[in-house]
């Protein structure tokens, strides 16, 4: 199991001194999907963003414990900040697209990382509209604005910008409580074509999405990990009962 | 109380609609007291002419049109990189207290009298060009130098809210592609806040061509079309402002002619001004 891409160990993380992650210790498989489910305010997106350090940027952050990136500590000092975001990309909750054209947004990222040859970007943005599926839907309209697009359309666009820097890793943070159903399944067929080469960690709220679209499932409560497992096993038959009675939507029993 | 509400919405309509007829009024006096002498010259003559001698009935007012944009030129050209970067500074990367101490003190320069500025480039400014640069030191130069100051304010305070008003989101996102902060200020930020920004940089240009005092002090106030940023030089609102003291005539009248040039200029960038920020918003 230490062979994982995504090796969380030890983790705690506290907002100017409230903790918000304790102890987190987490493995995610290459080339596999692990869904992270919790209630509201649990810590799942402050998880997520701390695999791609996406919290140095809140004053007051405290971190302590490792996250291992093929074995590198993230947090080592020896991966520089804009090349682990190159290699560990992140679709956000409310699709986010820059107000710039479709092109410019999937050329985005390459452009940031140095590629300044047209036919190249060209080349890169057609490659990765196509494995989002809007190519032959936007091949006409790659000068509009990206914001003229429908939701689900946007959020496939994010997908795509984040796929043209070539992550590793992808992490997406509740990607479909946006987008109507329809949008939401397109979503995660997507998930499981990238699933042959990317390593993916998706934040859902939606049981039914985490049940179906993911290979492994862990869930947190409180910001402490109560079950980590296949997610068939996790939600067939659940070890804690703290983790059946969220799965199965019954009351969690109040601490004092 | 039904007539007191009916009382009090007659009193805001009226108190509204006043300010809107003193703008029509204004206007009007400045168009019937200017357009009998256009008449009698000719606009073109009186736009291209380049002779300013109102009492031997030269009225040529190019020299002065030639002057605000040489004048609302520089100003620009030194002011508004200043006052972008300051407004970048401010809100992408000071930290809360900086920004708190600098806040203010742009919003104090704003406020002091122009004659003030006028009198520091009078006795700092126009010497200093004179013996650094040469020619007579009431310049183009100094004009812009003083304006560029007292745009500042202007340009910098509407460019930062149109900065904050950027969506996090944007920033994120960019920041999560891998890019620095400064390629996310120049690739997603200063592109989302654009039309913003482009608003604050017509208003400041409309305060630069407005401007008055300052200018009289510093700018050598010749009617010659001005060749170098050394070259002494008169704007339109100088010439109103120095002359119209002692005008009479067809001499009052140019001036008022060259009153109607200024409005209508300003109408212009104020309108511009509009649409730009308009088409921001509607996005
Ligand atoms: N920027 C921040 N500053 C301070 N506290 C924060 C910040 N972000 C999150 N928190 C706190 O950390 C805890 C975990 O938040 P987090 O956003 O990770 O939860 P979540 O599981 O993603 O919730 P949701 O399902 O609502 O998105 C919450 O108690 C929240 O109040
Ligand atoms: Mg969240």
């Amino acid at each position: 199991m230490v062979n994982g891409k995504v090796v969380v160990s030890q983790l705690n993380l506290a907002y100017r001194g409230r903790p918000a992650l304790r102890d987190i210790t987490l493995v995610f498989p290459e080339k596999a999907i692990t869904a992270i489910i919790g209630p509201s305010g649990c810590g799942k997106s402050t998880l997520l963003r701390t695999i791609n350090r996406m919290n140095d940027l809140i004053p007051g952050v405290e971190i302590r414990g490792q996250v291992l990136l093929d074995g590198e500590d993230v947090y080592g000092g020896t991966i520089l900040l804009e090349e682990l975001r190159r290699r560990v990309g992140m679709v956000f909750q409310r699709p986010n697209p820059f107000p710039l054209s479709v092109f410019d947004n999937v050329a985005y990222g390459p452009r940031v990382h140095g590629i300044r040859d047209r036919t190249l970007l060209a080349d890169i943005v057609e490659r990765c509209l196509r494995a989002v599926g809007l190519w032959d839907n936007l091949r006409d309209r790659l000068r509009r604005p990206a914001l003229e697009l429908p939701l689900g359309q946007q959020q496939q666009l994010c997908l795509a910008r984040v796929l043209a820097v070539e992550p590793e890793v992808i992490l997406l943070d509740e990607p479909c409580s946006a987008l109507d159903p329809i949008s939401t399944l397109r979503i995660e067929q997507l998930m499981q074509e990238l699933k042959e080469r990317y390593t993916i960690i998706i934040v859902t709220h939606n049981m039914q999405q985490a049940a179906r679209a993911s290979d492994l499932t862990a869930f947190i409560l409180d910001g402490e990990l109560v079950e980590w497992a296949p997610t068939e096993i996790l939600f067939t038959s659940p070890r804690d009962p703290r983790t059946e009675a969220y799965i199965t939507g019954r009351r969690l029993p109040v601490p004092h | 109380m039904k007539g007191w509400e009916w009382l009090i919405r007659r009193v805001l309509v009226v108190m509204a609609f006043s300010s809107l007829s003193l703008l029509a009024l204004i206007a009007l006096f400045i168009f019937a007291g200017g357009v009998p002498i256009l008449a009698e010259v000719g606009v073109e003559q009186f736009l291209l002419g380049t002779r300013w001698a109102p009492t031997r009935g030269h009225y040529g007012i190019l020299p002065m049109i030639a002057g605000s944009l040489w004048v609302t030129g520089g100003a620009l050209v030194l002011g508004v990189p200043i006052a972008l970067a300051c407004a970048i500074y401010l809100s992408e990367i000071a930290s809360e207290p900086v920004g708190r101490l600098i806040k203010p003190a742009l919003e104090l320069l704003a406020g002091i009298p122009s004659v003030v500025y006028g009198f520091l480039g009078l006795v700092i400014l126009v010497p200093l060009i004179r013996v650094l640069l040469g020619g007579p030191g009431f310049s183009v130069l100094a004009a812009s130098c003083v304006l560029a100051v007292m745009i500042l304010p202007t340009v910098t305070s509407v460019s930062y809210d149109a900065l904050r008003a950027v969506p996090a989101t944007y920033r994120e996102g960019s920041l999560a592609l891998g890019a620095t902060r400064w390629q996310t200020i120049r690739m997603s930020v200063l592109p989302a806040a654009r039309s913003g920004i482009l608003a604050g940089i017509i208003l400041g240009m409309g305060r630069a061509i407005g401007e008055t005092m300052a200018v009289i002090m510093v700018a050598g106030n010749a009617t010659l079309i001005p060749v170098s940023p050394l070259d002494p030089v008169r704007t339109l609102t100088s010439n109103i402002a120095l002359e119209l003291g002692y005008a009479a005539g067809k001499h009052r009248e140019a001036l008022f002619a060259t009153g109607v040039v200024l409005f209508l200029i300003i109408m212009g960038l104020n309108l511009v001004a509009e649409a730009v920020a308009g088409r921001g918003r509607s996005r």
